[in-house]
C-alpha cells in the first residue's frame, strides 16, 4: 500500500480514496436498483448483472482498445439481461426474488463462460482526472485520481431525483410502483413501464460493473464482485428509495469497505473481514429500528413485492 | 373424468416439457461455442446420471441440496420467501467444526458426530429464526433480513477462520483446524456416498409429513393463505413463524455440518460454493413440495456433477454448467405461468351448461355511433 510512507495519516486519505473507488460501483447498482424498485418490481440479479457488465466491459476494452466502448457494451449487456428479468417476472404466478436468484446464476454463470479468455490480457483501463499538482506525494496523487465514472455517477444521482420528482414519465414510473390500479387507471401500461425501468435500472448496473474492471480494481477475474450486487437491495431500503440518498449510501458502503485494507495498511489486522460486514450490520440494524409492525418503510414503493399483475 | 386427467397430464407434461426446453436452449448454446449439443447431452447424461460410479457423485451433491432446499420450502408455506440459505448454511457448518473440535477424542466417535449435527441445526435454526421472530415481531421483510444475514455469516466465517480458528499450516486457503478422521461421517456402506444423503432424505420425507399430514403443518398452511383468518381461528401465528424458520434453518445448518464433516474436514470458503442458493431455487422449482425437492435435487447435482467432465472433454469452461443451470431455472420459473394457459389442457366447458340469460332492460349493451 502506498500510504506507508504517510503513517497514520494515510489512514483517512486511504479511506477517501477507498470511498471513491469503492464506492462507484455501489452508487451506480443503487441507482439502478432504486429505479427498478420505484417500479414496484426487485431485481436481485443485478449481482450477476454487475458480473456480466465487468466481463463485457473488460472484454470489449481490451478488443476495441476504447474503454468507453467498453462502459457501452457494459450497459447494453446489462440492459439485455434486465430483458428477460422484466420479461419473466411480470408473468403470472413467477416470483420476482426466484427470477433474481435465477439470474444470478445465469448471468454469473455467462460472464464466467464468456470472460474465460481475458483473465490473462490486460484491457486498456479507462483514464482519471487527476487533480493533485506533480509536487505532492505520490501516495496523494493516487488518492486524487478521480474516476470519469464516479463524476458521472455523481450526475446521475440528482438528475434521477429530479426525473422522479418532476417529469412525466417519472410520475408514471412512482404511480406504477405505488398503486398500479391509479396507473392502469391513469391509461399507463404497467408493463410496459416495469420492462423500461428494469432494463435502464440493469443499463446502469452494468455500467457499475464496467467500474469494478476497467476503473477498481481494474481487473477482470471470477471473483472481481464480492457481493456489490446483492447488496444494492439493502442499499436502496437505507436510502429509503431515495437518489441523493443512494449516493450517500454508497459512499458510506464504499467507506466501510475501505476501512479494513487501510487500517491494515498501517498494520492493525484484527477484524478486517468484520469491517467489511459493517454495512450488512448497519443496515440490519436501521432495518430493526425502523420497522414497526404498526406501519411500513417511510418512503417504499406501495406495490413493492406485491404479486401485482398488470397486463394492461 | 376428462377433466381431471387433463389436470394431472398438464401437471406432468409443464415440468418435463420445461426441461426438455431448457436442454434445447442449452444445447444451441453450446452449439453457439462450438460443441456438438448431442455429444454434450450425452456426456451430461453418462457423467450425472448413466452409470452408478458417477451417479454417486450427483448423490453427494444432492444431499446438501435438499437440505438446503427446505430452508427455502418450509417458510414458503407460511408465506415467507427466505433466502438465508447460504448463512445458515456456513454458520451450521462452523458450529459443527466448533463442536467437533472442542470434544476432539475425548468422547466416542458417534456422539461428536451427533453433538456436531445438533450444534449445527442449533446455529443455522437461530440464524434464519431471528429472520422470522423479525419478521413477525419487528415487521422486518425476510427477504432482505436473511440476505443480509448470509453476508454477516460470510464475514463471521472469514473472520474466524483467518484469526482466533486459524490453523496455521493453512497456508493458501485460511482454514480451521481438520477434524480428527473417526469423527468424519462415513460412507454408506458399498459406495462412495456419505451419510449426509440420508439425512437429506429423512429430513424432506419429515417435512412433508409435518406440512402435509399434520395440525401443525396445517396451522402452518392456513396461516400462509389467510393470517388474518389464523388470527382470528385464534392460531398463534407469531409462534408458528418462528418455529417454522427455526426447523428450516436447522436444515440448512445440518447441510453445512454434513458439508463439513463428510466432505471438506475443515471450516473454510468452500462452505460458500452455492448450495444456497442452489438450494432457493431447487425449493422454487419443487413449488415448495419436499418430496419433489428430493427429485429437483437429483437433477440439479447431476447437472453440478458434469461440470469437470465437460471441461475435459469439451474444453468447455467450468462456468458452462452454471449457465446450464441457470437456464433450467429460468425455463422452469417460466413454466409456472403455463398453467391453465395451453388449448390442450383446457378444461371443455361442458355444454349442459345453461345459456346465458337475457339481457334484463336497462342493461342493454349500449351502442354508440
Amino acid at each position: 500500500m502506498a500510504t506507508e510512507a504517510l503513517g497514520w495519516w494515510g489512514v483517512p486519505l486511504a479511506i477517501a480514496a477507498g470511498t471513491m473507488r469503492g464506492g462507484t460501483p455501489f452508487l451506480f447498482v443503487s441507482l439502478g436498483e432504486c429505479l427498478t424498485e420505484k417500479s414496484g418490481k426487485i431485481n436481485l440479479g443485478l449481482e450477476g448483472t454487475l458480473l456480466m457488465g465487468a466481463m463485457s466491459a473488460y472484454g470489449v476494452s481490451y478488443l476495441t482498445g476504447s474503454p468507453w466502448f467498453g462502459v457501452l457494451a457494459a450497459g447494453l449487456s446489462g440492459a439485455v439481461l434486465g430483458a428477460i428479468h422484466g420479461w419473466l417476472s411480470q408473468q403470472p404466478r413467477v416470483n420476482d426474488v426466484a427470477v433474481g436468484i435465477a439470474m444470478i446464476i445465469f448471468g454469473s454463470g455467462l460472464a464466467f463462460f464468456l470472460g474465460k479468455p481475458f483473465i490473462q490480457p490486460s484491457a486498456t483501463q479507462l483514464p482519471t482526472i487527476n487533480l493533485a499538482s506533480s509536487g505532492m506525494a505520490p501516495a496523494v496523487q493516487a488518492a486524487l485520481q478521480i474516476s470519469p465514472l464516479f463524476l458521472l455517477g455523481l450526475a446521475i444521482a440528482p438528475l434521477m431525483q429530479w426525473f422522479f420528482r418532476s417529469t412525466r414519465w417519472g410520475l408514471f414510473i412512482r404511480a406504477v410502483g405505488d398503486s398500479p390500479e391509479a396507473a392502469r387507471a391513469m391509461g399507463v401500461s404497467i408493463f410496459k413501464v416495469r420492462m423500461l425501468s428494469i432494463m435502464a435500472g440493469s443499463f446502469l448496473a452494468g455500467i457499475g460493473g464496467a467500474a469494478l474492471s476497467l476503473y477498481y480494481p481494474g481487473v477482470w477475474t471470477e471473483r472481481i464482485s464480492s457481493g456489490q450486487g446483492l447488496m444494492a437491495v439493502a442499499l436502496v431500503i437505507f436510502a429509503r428509495w431515495n437518489p441523493m440518498a443512494c449516493l450517500w449510501a454508497s459512499l458510506l458502503f464504499g467507506g466501510a469497505q475501505s476501512l479494513g485494507p487501510a487500517l491494515q495498511s498501517v498494520g492493525i489486522r484484527e477484524g478486517y473481514y468484520l469491517f467489511n460486514a459493517a454495512p450488512y450490520i448497519l443496515t440490519l440494524f436501521i432495518m430493526v429500528v425502523t420497522c414497526s409492525p404498526r406501519r411500513s418503510l417511510v418512503g417504499a414503493p406501495g406495490a413493492l413485492g406485491t404479486d401485482s399483475q398488470g397486463r394492461a | 373424468m376428462s377433466a381431471s386427467w387433463r389436470r394431472k397430464l398438464e401437471s406432468l407434461f409443464i415440468p418435463f416439457g420445461a426441461l426438455v426446453a431448457s436442454l434445447v436452449l442449452f444445447g444451441v448454446f453450446c452449439g453457439l461455442s462450438g460443441a456438438n449439443p448431442l455429444a454434450v447431452y450425452g456426456a451430461i447424461w453418462r457423467a450425472g446420471f448413466g452409470q452408478w460410479s458417477t451417479f454417486q457423485n450427483t448423490l453427494i451433491r444432492a444431499a446438501p441440496l435438499m437440505l438446503s432446499g427446505l430452508c427455502t420450502a418450509l417458510p414458503a408455506r407460511l408465506g415467507l420467501v427466505i433466502i438465508g440459505n447460504e448463512g445458515a448454511l456456513v454458520i451450521g457448518g462452523l458450529a459443527a467444526v466448533a463442536t467437533g473440535l472442542t470434544l476432539g477424542t475425548s468422547v466416542p466417535p458417534l456422539m461428536v458426530q451427533v453433538g456436531m449435527a445438533i450444534a449445527g441445526m442449533i446455529a443455522g435454526g437461530i440464524w434464519i429464526g431471528a429472520a422470522g421472530w423479525l419478521r413477525h415481531y419487528r415487521a422486518v421483510n425476510e427477504t432482505i433480513s436473511s440476505l443480509l444475514l448470509n453476508y454477516i455469516a460470510i464475514a463471521l466465517l472469514n473472520h474466524l477462520v483467518g484469526g482466533p480458528m486459524k490453523d496455521p499450516s493453512s497456508l493458501n486457503k485460511p482454514s480451521t483446524f481438520p477434524l480428527a478422521d473417526v469423527n468424519m461421517l462415513s460412507s454408506i456402506p458399498g459406495t462412495r456416498v456419505h451419510w449426509g444423503l440420508l439425512y437429506g432424505v429423512i429430513a424432506c420425507v419429515i417435512a412433508y409429513f409435518l406440512i402435509q399430514r399434520t395440525t401443525f403443518g396445517f396451522s402452518a398452511r392456513v396461516a400462509g393463505g389467510n393470517i388474518r383468518a389464523a388470527r382470528v381461528a385464534g392460531l398463534p401465528v407469531g409462534k408458528l413463524t418462528v418455529i417454522v424458520c427455526f426447523l428450516a434453518g436447522s436444515c440448512a445448518g445440518l447441510a453445512g455440518m454434513v458439508e463439513v464433516a463428510a466432505v471438506q474436514g475443515v471450516a473454510n470458503e468452500s462452505l460458500n460454493v452455492g448450495y444456497g442458493y442452489g438450494g432457493i431455487m431447487v425449493a422454487f422449482a419443487a413449488h415448495h413440495n419436499p418430496l419433489a425437492a428430493i427429485l429437483i435435487s437429483l437433477l440439479v447435482g447431476g447437472i453440478l456433477a458434469s461440470g469437470g467432465t465437460l471441461q475435459r472433454s469439451f474444453a468447455l469452461p467450468d462456468a458452462t454448467v452454471l449457465v446450464f443451470e441457470g437456464l433450467v431455472f429460468l425455463v422452469v420459473l417460466f413454466s409456472d405461468s403455463l398453467y391453465g394457459k395451453l388449448p390442450f389442457f383446457k378444461e371443455k366447458p361442458t355444454i349442459t351448461s345453461s345459456p346465458s340469460p337475457p339481457p334484463s332492460p336497462g342493461q342493454e349493451p349500449v351502442v354508440t355511433g
